[in-house]
């Protein structure tokens, strides 16, 4: 399983493409918000939480197709199939590649982009924190969203069709905590829940997305 | 007689063949009258005015859209421990009608919520848990859509359908803590069930069962033409496969 990480991590260095795309996405999306909301400083620091939380997810989402995708096409994935570890596992070193190389950098560039959006003082480290514990559920539910649609062709739309309905409460409870951290207001009531769902996402998710994977696989 | 049974489409058919008029027929003597009472018999209410005719429709479709979701649920993890291959067909005929009851609901609400609140939309709780709900529906029914092989499209839509449910009660929750919780006093009480007078609730009881057989009759006319589809996909196969 750690050769399976290390090589999808490797893979995902060299290949170029998701590693740097997600953050430049990240990016562009905070640069876009005060062109179309206006510069006032006020605004800004009023929705830069909600943005960036947002922003984060849409960067998540660019790279989800190509968890599965591009081992499914050279057959990688039916020899790990076959491979004495469980699918279940196999989803799970996916989903955490997918989050070393996207979810990780999201969360450190956060605080940086925050500052572009005029973000209050102790907001840099709240979204830094719901980032940072919310993001792997990103990527699990993701990871879930690729498997059921792996087999076809033209999956990209339909993956995001399938994967945002389920990332609302992570948004939501992520949101809710980060604007609530940023205001000063107690956060620990949304933090539990969204890692509450991390946590389910991580336990149980594995289990949906390899049957899934099974059945594309059939 | 059991369930199980009717995992056999040819069993099923010939029983839905005979069943469909009874319930079409039970149907039209429920939600006629009960629509005819409520829109023409029912005095108008105190600040609603004849706005609140539109409870008939709003609220069994609103009703229906979230049962359906159960029903669609329940027949799929049928379908995932069973293959029970009627169960799932008819979980995909119920999402079409699910899907309509959903956008029936939103609109009607919309209609109602601009004599009543002065605005078309808000971001209120049940509102926007609705929304949700419209969003899922649209996941499933593409999912459905996308996939050619009919058992592959079922397996992968049963699971979705499965983890879908337990993400749409999250976010029911969620959402009714992210409005409540920081937005303080939404004013706008939907529960308008406990203070519906008799003069109302009488008819309403009516096309809410009216409503429930309507969807009976649909899905199974649904379901039967699905299974028809299936069999006709299974035919086209074999037929190419003889050509090869």
């Amino acid at each position: 399983m750690i050769a399976l990480l290390v090589r999808d991590l490797r893979l995902a260095m060299r290949a170029g493409g998701g590693f740097g795309l997600g953050l430049a996405f990240f990016l562009i999306v905070s640069t876009l918000v005060p062109f179309g909301v206006g510069p006032e400083a006020a605004i800004l620091s009023r929705i830069a939480p909600g943005i960036l939380w947002v922003g984060a997810l849409l960067a998540c989402l660019l790279s989800l197709d190509r968890i599965f995708q591009l081992d499914f096409e050279d057959g990688s994935l039916d020899l790990l199939a076959t491979a004495p570890i469980p699918m279940e596992g196999i989803v799970g070193v996916k989903a955490l590649a997918h989050w070393l190389v996207t979810g990780l950098p999201l969360t450190l560039a956060a605080p940086v982009l925050g500052t572009l959006m005029n973000l209050e003082s102790p907001g840099h480290f709240w979204i830094f924190i719901t980032l940072l514990i919310g993001t792997p559920a990103l990527s699990m539910i993701g990871a879930f969203g690729a498997a059921l649609t792996v087999g076809l062709k033209r999956g990209g739309l339909l993956l995001s069709l399938l994967v945002l309905p389920l990332y609302i409460p992570t948004l939501i409870f992520g949101a809710e905590a980060a604007t609530r951290g940023t205001a000063g207001l107690s956060a620990s009531t949304p933090l539990l829940m969204m890692a509450g769902i991390t946590a389910g996402s991580i336990a149980l998710l594995p289990f949906a997305a390899a049957a899934a994977l099974r059945v594309n696989l059939r | 007689m059991s369930l199980w049974e009717f995992a056999n489409p040819v069993k099923f058919m010939a029983l839905s063949g005979k069943v469909l008029p009874w319930v079409i027929g039970l149907c039209a003597i429920t939600l006629i009258p009960g629509m005819i009472w409520g829109f023409f018999f029912t005095p108008e209410a105190t600040n609603f005015g004849n706005s609140v005719k539109i409870i008939y429709i709003h609220v069994p479709s609103a009703m229906m859209a979230i049962n359906i979701w159960v029903m669609m649920l329940v027949t799929s993890l049928i379908w995932i421990v069973r293959r029970h291959h009627v169960s799932v067909r008819a979980a995909k005929a119920a999402a079409l009608i699910g899907v309509t009851m959903t956008v029936i609901a939103l609109i009607t609400g919309a209609i109602w919520g601009q004599p009543m609140w002065g605005t078309y939309w808000a971001w209120d709780p049940r509102l926007t848990s609705f929304l949700i709900l419209f969003l899922f529906y649209l996941g499933y029914m593409a999912l459905w859509a996308a996939i050619d092989n009919p058992d592959t499209a079922a397996d992968l839509t049963s699971v979705l359908c499965i983890v879908g449910s337990v993400f749409a009660v999250l976010s029911r929750y969620a959402v009714n803590f992210w409005n409540q919780g920081l937005h303080q006093g939404a004013s706008l009480s939907l529960d308008k069930e406990e203070h519906v007078s008799n003069v109302y609730f009488q008819p309403l009881l009516l096309c809410i069962a009216g409503f429930i057989l309507l969807f009976l009759a649909l899905v199974l006319i649904r379901t039967r033409t699905e299974l028809r589809l299936v069999r006709l996909h299974r035919l086209d196969v074999r037929e190419r496969m003889k050509d090869a």
